[in-house]
């Protein structure tokens, strides 16, 4: 058996399309996630209990259930409530939550790396909780999650795969559809994959450029 | 300048400060010594409210700083204090780590600051470290910095952690020398150590501690070489046999 991708070529333009939304509905989702994430990271960590076991319930439970059934939960469930978000914006909003919850726990894990010495530094200084943990313990947590947070970013744009389910036409989307005219499957998702491949490539090596960058300090 | 009322620190069933009431004057060097344990860090600690003291008070200027409606960190700014592991700002520069606390607390614009920041590195020579990173100093360098940052708040009041604990025996004395300026510029300062040089040479007064209180005071001359205690006896002389 041979592999034509003859009719596959011409629908290039199709995943060009698809790949546009990949990346825009992955662009945002790790915008909304990391800012999320990081005020989840640093409520985990507040000196005030409640902040702490709410932002903890949060973690325990995107972290215990599947991002396919948050996803759906948002799209299917959240109508009962009268909540009617269009498949887009629950998709990116299901996103956004599922990775704050994984940022949040990588935010933690970096702000309590800091050693001690470097808030007590901050105290004698006069400064305030709130200016240390900004001008002291974020930036140097920050560096030290880097590497974390590069492969948060890649599973997210792979996971955006699962948009797909509310028929958003992102890649895999539009692979289904290429497949399902051309019966190309093979060819179809091979170049899905590699599209998918670059993606993540690119991600990881700008996020390790970062660090490399922020390295020399 | 500073004086303590019954102070008293436990941690959990430790009882670390058990009843301190001393006054330090104003322009006033003190060493205090003590064996391991004894409650020194935690006195110092406790003087600016980075532990809370269980019970007594801490007069500050005139005013009782253990009081809850006095402001810590308003409190804090007038008392700089330097550690034996120097907790410099790693992700900032050194000139960068002087300037935060006085330009973000709007003490003095981002000009004065830095005017002001080179002066004090001139003076303990590493004005040409201003823009390195920390990582780049010597253990010697990084304390002199960690000393000019608490400087440049302008304190009434230093307290000194052991602040050369962690150099290297060549490095120690670049350090010593910043503090013997220092001292000479009329800072009022409280050293914990164990350089018995530095204690006689540089202070007033030293304080020897043993089991979280004060077991007994005089000049230098008089502590280290003849005191009264038997326990002060026993911490100079094994601290004679280790150097
Ligand atoms: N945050 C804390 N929690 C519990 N115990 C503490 C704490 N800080 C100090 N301690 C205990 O209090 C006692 C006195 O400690 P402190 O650090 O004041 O002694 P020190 O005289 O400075 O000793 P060293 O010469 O070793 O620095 C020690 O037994 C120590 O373990
Ligand atoms: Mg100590």
């Amino acid at each position: 058996m041979g592999f034509d991708f003859s009719l596959v070529i011409p629908r290039l333009p199709f995943f060009w399309t698809g790949t546009i939304v990949t990346i825009e509905t992955s662009a945002l989702s790790l915008l909304f996630g990391s800012i999320l994430g990081v005020f989840i990271g640093i409520m985990r960590v507040l000196p005030f209990k409640p902040a702490r076991s709410l932002a903890a319930c949060y973690i325990y439970v995107i972290r215990g259930t599947p991002t396919l059934t948050q996803l759906f939960f948002i799209y299917f469930g959240l109508p009962a409530l009268g909540v009617n978000l269009s498949a887009m914006a629950s998709g990116i909003i299901g996103l956004s939550l599922n990775s704050a919850g994984y940022i949040g726990e990588i935010v933690r894990g970096g702000i309590e790396g800091v050693p001690s010495g470097q808030w007590e530094a901050g105290r004698v200084l006069g400064l305030s909780y709130q200016k240390m943990m900004r001008f002291i313990v974020l930036p140097q947590a920050l560096r030290s999650m880097l590497p974390a947070i590069g492969n948060e970013f890649v599973t997210l744009i792979k996971e955006s795969s699962l948009l797909s389910t509310l028929a958003i036409t992102e890649l895999t989307m539009v692979g289904q559809q290429v497949r399902s005219v051309t019966y190309a499957s093979f060819e179809t998702f091979i170049i899905v994959g590699a599209i998918y491949l670059i993606l993540t490539t690119v991600t990881s090596m700008a996020l390790r450029l970062l660090e490399k960058k922020w390295s020399v300090m | 300048m500073i004086r303590t009322v019954d102070l008293r620190k436990r941690f959990g069933k430790l009882d670390v400060l058990n009843g301190i009431s001393e006054h330090i004057e104003q322009s006033e060097k003190v060493a205090i010594i003590g064996p391991s344990g004894s409650g020194k860090s935690t006195f110092l600690r406790c003087l600016n409210l980075l532990d809370i003291p269980t019970s007594g008070e801490v007069w500050f200027d005139g005013k009782n700083i253990t009081d809850p409606r006095c402001d810590a960190d308003a409190t804090r700014r007038l008392i700089g204090m330097v550690f034996q592991h120097f907790n410099l700002f790693p992700n900032m520069t050194i000139l960068e780590n002087i300037t935060l606390a006085p330009v973000r607390l709007r003490l003095k614009s981002k000009e004065e600051a830095d005017r002001a920041a080179l002066a004090l590195l001139e003076r303990i020579g590493l004005a040409d470290k201003a823009n390195a990173y920390s990582a780049t100093l010597s253990g010697g360098q990084k304390q002199r910095v960690a000393i000019v940052r608490a400087l440049a708040m302008e304190p009434k009041l230093m307290l000194f952690d052991e602040p050369t604990s962690a150099l290297d025996p060549e490095l120690v004395g670049e350090v010593l020398d910043v503090m013997k300026d220092l001292a000479m510029s009329g800072m009022t300062m409280l050293v914990i150590t164990h350089e018995m040089a530095f204690a006689r040479d540089a202070s007033d007064r030293v304080i020897f501690m043993d089991g979280g209180l004060i077991v007994e005071q005089s000049s230098p001359d008089v502590l280290l070489s003849n005191p009264r205690h038997a326990r002060t006896r026993q911490f100079l002389q094994r601290l004679l046999q280790e150097a």
